[in-house]
């Protein structure tokens, strides 16, 4: 299927356009994204975009590049640096019948909007006994490599898993970041839209009308019958290139796509796991109470018996993110360290 | 407590009296005693162990939410803080379901989910309340946009006290306010204590309503216990925010009788001075409206006795209402986390 495919790199999926000849129409992650907000845009009046450098002729990166042309400048709001107060104005604007996507050009500015984001936007809808809710997304992008450093390249994801009333998503595909674009914009409850900066380039193919993904439902991106490799946002591609090099060495690997971490598709992994008996966790932030360890614990309580193997897990080392190119490279990993976890595993038995 | 001695701008009280009707005073009456009922009868029941919720009692400041909400309509916004009995109540909402949400039961405003803090009744404008200090204030702003981007003449008043002014997210809130003109009547009651801490511990000024100058938005000081005095200042505001005048900051400076949390007052335990205290209690904002319809003659003894059986059979009824309503059941625990009718 050809959206639920994940193209490594541009020439793959130009020679699956090949193959396919028509109807299968290609799109950048970034230009997937700004078509679902242009489209729903479009679509429903109450959707807003607000941000600080929304209309700017950056765009954040490209993903609302232009869109202030099309619906002017109060639906495609620049904004004062003021990450946590204007949290709170959209948490206002969406409880009175609005439904902005509030968008962060850096996933680093969010702990200044904690206050907001868990103790009102997560709790209100519970706090009035259902009678308020607050559909808000809130789209932040993580960044990586060229220095970025620490408060440039964080990938906090874990932090807002932990938070009963929010939704969490992080799509890796061009196809699956326009269906959970329009999810979460419908969705009614506060939604934390997680992108990785890398992701961007990504190209896949993505239909022109407006579809939905659903939120909560996880994706199998490659069969396999030894080894279960739960992936999330970019590192499904590192997970896939990983695959070969593991074949070559007799290990057939079966590769899962969360697409949401809160709520986790717990019946895709641990059905997996009843076939692989084995499971490598592979993201984007640090190990230590991280996406790995929510699912590591979900695995132990629930699937311990199919387990041939203790899990392992590939993330990033519990240290702040450096500067220096020698240390952002022992600081990140790419295929190559998912290889060789997945290696161990089978040498230790 | 801070001395206030250069005032910002005041309403002159002899001129707001005489524009007020007779009619309207007694309505403002009527609100500022079922405010003071209802929270006397709080502290009747509290000892009785089975209100189970920390209560942030109004006694005192009862006409500002009476001089404010008096100008709004059902669908105007108003986002209040962890003290805001008086605000639901001045707005319109049904105290039997604040007796039963304080009572932890299902009838509850809030379905037993909220308590005190967290009142609801979105009907009546009110889309909920927080207990963060300052995390009210941007979210009225918001509602003031939602109103804005709708293009419907709704205003959003935003109340909190002279403690969320050391919050970022009232300056926040204020500058784009101002920035876009929204619809926001930010509403101070200044009662000069952040829970024990005096003003003059936290503000290097008692300039509370010059700050909105700094904002390019009006800022004007009143008694807040005079209603008079807010009644005028509430209807400027509101009238300006309506017709697309944009935002204005209100400090109304009053006093709360009782601690910070709880039926008892905490002057006793030295939290703040006796002699100021008194000098408040003098100013009793019920004593001194009634005094006022006394003396304009918009009210008779009579009808004020008839009004006070009216109001203490009401806090009787929602009182039997709250203890005699069900408790949630417990699977109840579960719901509302999520909303599911998304589309």
């Amino acid at each position: 299927m050809p959206w639920t495919k994940v193209y490594v790199d541009k020439s793959e999926f130009e020679k699956a356009a090949q193959l396919q000849k028509e109807g299968l129409r290609g799109l950048t992650f970034r230009e997937a994204l700004k078509e679902a907000t242009s489209q729903m845009m479009e679509k429903d009046e109450r959707v807003f975009v607000m941000g600080e450098g929304v209309d700017d002729p950056g765009g954040i990166f490209g993903s609302t590049a232009g869109l202030h042309k099309k619906f002017g400048k109060n639906r495609v709001m620049d904004l004062p640096i003021a990450e946590n107060g204007m949290t709170g104005v959209a948490i206002g604007a969406a409880m009175a019948g609005m439904r902005p996507i509030f968008v962060h050009m850096r996933m680093d500015f969010l702990p200044m909007c904690m206050d907001q984001i868990v103790n009102h936007a997560a709790k209100w809808y519970y706090m009035t006994g259902g009678r308020t809710n607050v559909p808000l997304v809130v789209r932040s992008i993580i960044g990586k490599g060229w220095g970025s450093a620490a408060q440039h390249s964080q990938a906090l994801q874990a932090l807002f898993m932990h938070i009963p009333g929010l939704k969490v998503v992080m799509p890796s595909t061009p196809y699956d970041v326009k269906g959970l674009m329009v999810s979460s914009i419908q969705d009614g409850n506060p939604v934390m839209f997680i992108e990785h900066r890398w992701l961007y380039e990504q190209i896949g193919y993505v239909p022109e009308e407006i579809y939905t993904v659903p939120i909560g439902k996880g994706i199998v991106r490659r069969q396999g019958k030894d080894v279960t490799v739960v992936a999330v946002s970019n590192m499904v591609y590192e997970a896939m290139k990983a695959v070969q090099p593991l074949e070559a060495e007799g290990i057939d690997v079966e590769v899962i796509d969360p697409r949401t971490i809160k709520p986790l598709d717990e019946d895709i992994i641990i059905e997996s796991i009843k076939k692989t008996g084995r499971l490598v966790i592979v993201d984007i932030g640090w190990k230590t109470c991280g996406v790995s360890a929510e699912i590591a614990a979900v695995v132990a309580e629930k699937a311990f018996k199919y387990l041939k193997a203790p899990v392992k897990r590939v993330t990033l080392p519990d240290v702040p993110t450096p500067n220096s190119p020698v240390l952002e490279d022992a600081y990140y990993f790419d295929y190559k360290r998912i290889v060789s976890s997945v290696k161990e595993m089978f040498r230790e038995i | 407590m801070v001395k206030n001695k250069k005032k910002t701008k005041t309403v002159s009280k002899k001129s707001a009296v005489n524009s007020i009707s007779a009619g309207v005073l007694r309505k403002l009456y009527e609100t500022i005693l079922r405010i003071r009922r209802f929270e006397e009868k709080i502290i009747e029941v509290y000892p009785g162990q089975d209100m189970k919720t920390p209560v942030h009692l109004c006694i005192g400041e009862e006409a500002i939410a009476a001089g404010v909400c008096i100008h709004l309509r059902k669908d105007d916004y108003i986002f209040s803080t962890h003290r805001s009995h008086g605000h639901s109540i001045a707005k319109g909402s049904d105290m039997k379901r604040m007796m039963a949400e304080f009572y932890g039961r299902k009838t509850g405003c809030s379905k037993g989910k909220g308590g005190s803090m967290h009142l609801c009744d979105p009907e009546n404008g009110i889309l909920g309340s927080t207990a963060i200090v300052g995390g009210g204030i941007p979210i009225a702003v918001g509602a003031g946009l939602a109103s804005f981007m709708k293009g419907t003449d709704t205003v959003s008043v935003a109340f909190f006290g002279d403690g969320a002014m050391d919050e970022g997210t009232f300056h926040e809130s204020m500058n784009f306010a101002s920035l876009k003109k929204l619809p926001v009547i930010f509403l101070c009651e200044n009662n000069f204590y952040a829970t024990n801490s005096p003003q003059s511990a936290r503000q290097p000024h008692d300039n509370i309503a010059k700050r909105a100058g700094g904002y390019g938005m009006p800022g004007i000081q009143v008694d807040g216990n005079d209603v008079t005095a807010v009644y005028e200042a509430a209807k400027e505001a509101v009238d300006r925010a309506r017709a697309g005048g944009g935002p204005s900051l209100i400090e109304c400076r009053t006093y709360r009788w009782k601690g910070h949390v709880g039926p008892d007052c905490d002057v006793e335990k030295g939290c703040r001075p006796r002699d100021e205290h008194d000098m408040w209690l003098k100013k009793c904002p019920v004593e001194r409206t009634r005094k006022l319809l006394l003396d304009k003659k918009a009210m008779s003894e009579e009808e004020m006795k008839r009004l006070l059986d009216k109001i203490n059979k009401e806090m009787d009824e929602a009182v039997e209402f709250g203890r005699s309503s069900p408790f949630p059941d417990a699977s109840e625990l579960f719901d509302d986390v999520y909303f599911s009718g998304g589309k």
